[in-house]
C-alpha cells in the first residue's frame, strides 16, 4: 500500500502522457491532468515556503547563530506574500515595487558578483596541465577576446573566428552533451516509471 | 531615471541593497548578511505569491467555485496531503500526490526529450560532407565531433585502439565545448556588471548630478 500504489499512481500518470503523445484522443484527459499538476506544484511551493518559515522560526526561537537575520529573511517573505495576495501584483503596485527595486538589483547583483569570483575560478582551472586543459583555456580565452572591440583591434578576423568556434567544434559538443543527457534522462524516466527507481518516494 | 519623490526612495532602496551585495568583494559582514537574507525571503515570497495567483486561483478555485468542476478537488486534496511529510508518523501518504505528478513530469519529458534533444539533434548531425568549399568540410568536423563526443560517453566497451582514439578525440570536441562555454559565462556576468555600474552610475547622476 505505501510503495505499490505510488508506483502504479507514477505509472498510469505518466502512461497517459506518453499515450498523449501518440493519440490525440487522450488531449481532453492529459490537459486537465495537466492542470491538476501544477495545482500539485503550487501546493508544494506552499510547502517549501511553510519549511522556510518554520526552519527559521526554529532558530529565531532558541535565539541559535545570525538569527536576527532570520528575522529579516521571515519579515521579507510575509511582507511579500501580504502585499502580492492582499494588494495585487499589477504594475505600479507595491508588490511590482519591491520585485523591481529589492528582487531584480540584487538577484542580478548576485550574479554579476560571480564575475570576479569566476575570474579567479578560471585562473586556477586554466593553470595548463595537460593539452585539454590547455584547449578548455585557450578556447575559453578567444571566446571572451573575440567578443569585446579589443579582438576586433587586434586581429579582423578575431570575430569571425569565434563564431566559428561557436558553431563548429562548440555546436558538436552541445550537441553530443545534449543527447548524452537526453539519453540518460529518458532511461532514468522509464525506470521511475516501471518502478525499478524509487527514490523520490523517500524513507525506507 | 528619478522623477518623483517615491521613485528617488525606491531606486536609493535598490542602490542601497546592491551595494549591501557587493560589499562581499571585501569580505563577508552585516549588509551582506541583510540583503542576501532579504535576497531568500522575498523571492520566496514572491514566488509563492506568483503561484497563488497563477496556480490555485485559475486552476483550482475558479473551477471549483465559479465553474462548479468538482472533481478539481482531487488535486487539490493531492496538494494538501504533500502537507504530510511535516508528520513523521502519516509523511507515507504524502508519496501519492508526488508520485502523481513525477508520473505527470516524467511522462512529458520521455517523449518531449526524444524528439527535441534525441531525433532533432540526431537528425541536424545529418548534415552534407563535400569538400567543394569549406562549410562541407566544417559540417564533416561536426559529424567527427559529435559521434567522437559521443563515443567517449559510451562506458560499456573500454576505451581502447579505435575506440579509445575516437573517445580521446571526443575529449578535444568537449573541452572545446567547454571552454567556449566558460567564456560565454564569463562574458554574461561582465554584462550583469557593466548594467550594476550604468545602474549606479545613473542614480547618482540623477540625485545628485545638479549638485556635481
Amino acid at each position: 500500500m505505501r510503495r505499490e500504489v505510488p508506483v502504479i499512481i507514477c505509472f498510469l500518470a505518466g502512461a497517459l502522457f506518453i499515450g498523449n503523445y501518440f493519440s490525440p484522443k487522450l488531449q481532453p484527459v492529459a490537459q486537465v491532468v495537466n492542470q491538476w499538476a501544477i495545482i500539485c506544484i503550487a501546493f508544494a511551493y506552499v510547502l517549501g515556503v511553510a519549511n522556510i518559515f518554520r526552519i527559521n522560526y526554529q532558530v529565531i526561537t532558541r535565539k541559535g547563530k545570525d538569527w536576527i537575520y532570520k528575522v529579516v529573511l521571515i519579515v521579507g517573505l510575509i511582507l511579500m506574500i501580504y502585499l502580492g495576495i492582499f494588494r495585487g501584483v499589477k504594475e505600479g503596485t507595491a508588490f511590482n515595487w519591491v520585485f523591481m527595486n529589492a528582487i531584480y538589483p540584487m538577484q542580478a547583483t548576485m550574479f554579476a558578483l560571480l564575475a570576479f569570483y569566476i575570474a579567479s575560478a578560471a585562473f586556477r582551472a586554466f593553470r595548463i596541465r595537460s593539452w585539454e586543459a590547455a584547449l578548455l583555456g585557450i578556447t575559453a580565452v578567444l571566446v571572451m577576446i573575440g567578443r569585446v572591440p579589443l579582438g576586433e583591434a587586434v586581429w579582423k578576423e578575431f570575430p569571425p573566428f569565434t563564431e566559428w568556434i561557436m558553431n563548429v567544434p562548440q555546436l558538436a559538443a552541445k550537441r553530443a552533451i545534449m543527447i548524452g543527457a537526453a539519453l540518460g534522462a529518458i532511461s532514468t524516466g522509464l525506470k521511475v516509471l516501471i518502478g525499478l527507481e524509487k527514490t523520490y518516494m523517500g524513507g525506507e | 531615471m528619478v522623477t518623483d519623490l517615491n521613485t528617488a526612495i525606491w531606486n536609493t532602496l535598490a542602490a542601497f541593497l546592491t551595494f549591501c551585495i557587493f560589499s562581499f568583494l571585501y569580505k563577508d559582514n552585516p549588509f551582506y548578511k541583510i540583503a542576501e537574507h532579504i535576497v531568500v525571503g522575498v523571492s520566496a515570497g514572491y514566488f509563492a505569491v506568483i503561484l497563488y495567483w497563477n496556480g490555485l486561483v485559475p486552476k483550482l478555485w475558479n473551477p471549483v467555485v465559479k465553474q462548479g468542476k468538482w472533481y478539481y478537488l482531487i488535486p487539490g486534496l493531492l496538494g494538501l496531503i504533500m502537507w504530510t511529510r511535516f508528520s513523521k508518523k502519516y509523511a507515507w501518504i504524502s508519496r501519492f500526490s508526488i508520485s502523481f505528478y513525477m508520473g505527470i513530469a516524467t511522462g512529458v519529458a520521455v517523449p518531449l526529450y526524444m524528439q527535441n534533444f534525441v531525433i532533432r539533434q540526431l537528425s541536424s548531425t545529418m548534415l552534407p560532407v563535400h569538400f567543394k568549399n569549406s562549410v562541407g568540410f566544417f559540417n564533416l568536423l561536426i559529424i567527427v565531433g559529435v559521434l567522437c563526443a559521443l563515443i567517449y560517453f559510451f562506458f560499456s566497451k573500454e576505451h581502447k585502439g579505435a575506440m579509445g582514439s575516437a573517445a580521446r578525440v571526443g575529449i578535444w570536441t568537449l573541452m572545446v565545448g567547454f571552454g567556449a562555454g566558460f567564456g560565454l559565462t564569463v562574458m554574461g556576468r561582465v554584462s550583469l556588471l557593466i548594467d550594476r555600474v550604468i545602474f549606479l552610475k545613473n542614480y547618482f547622476t540623477s540625485i545628485f548630478g545638479h549638485i556635481l
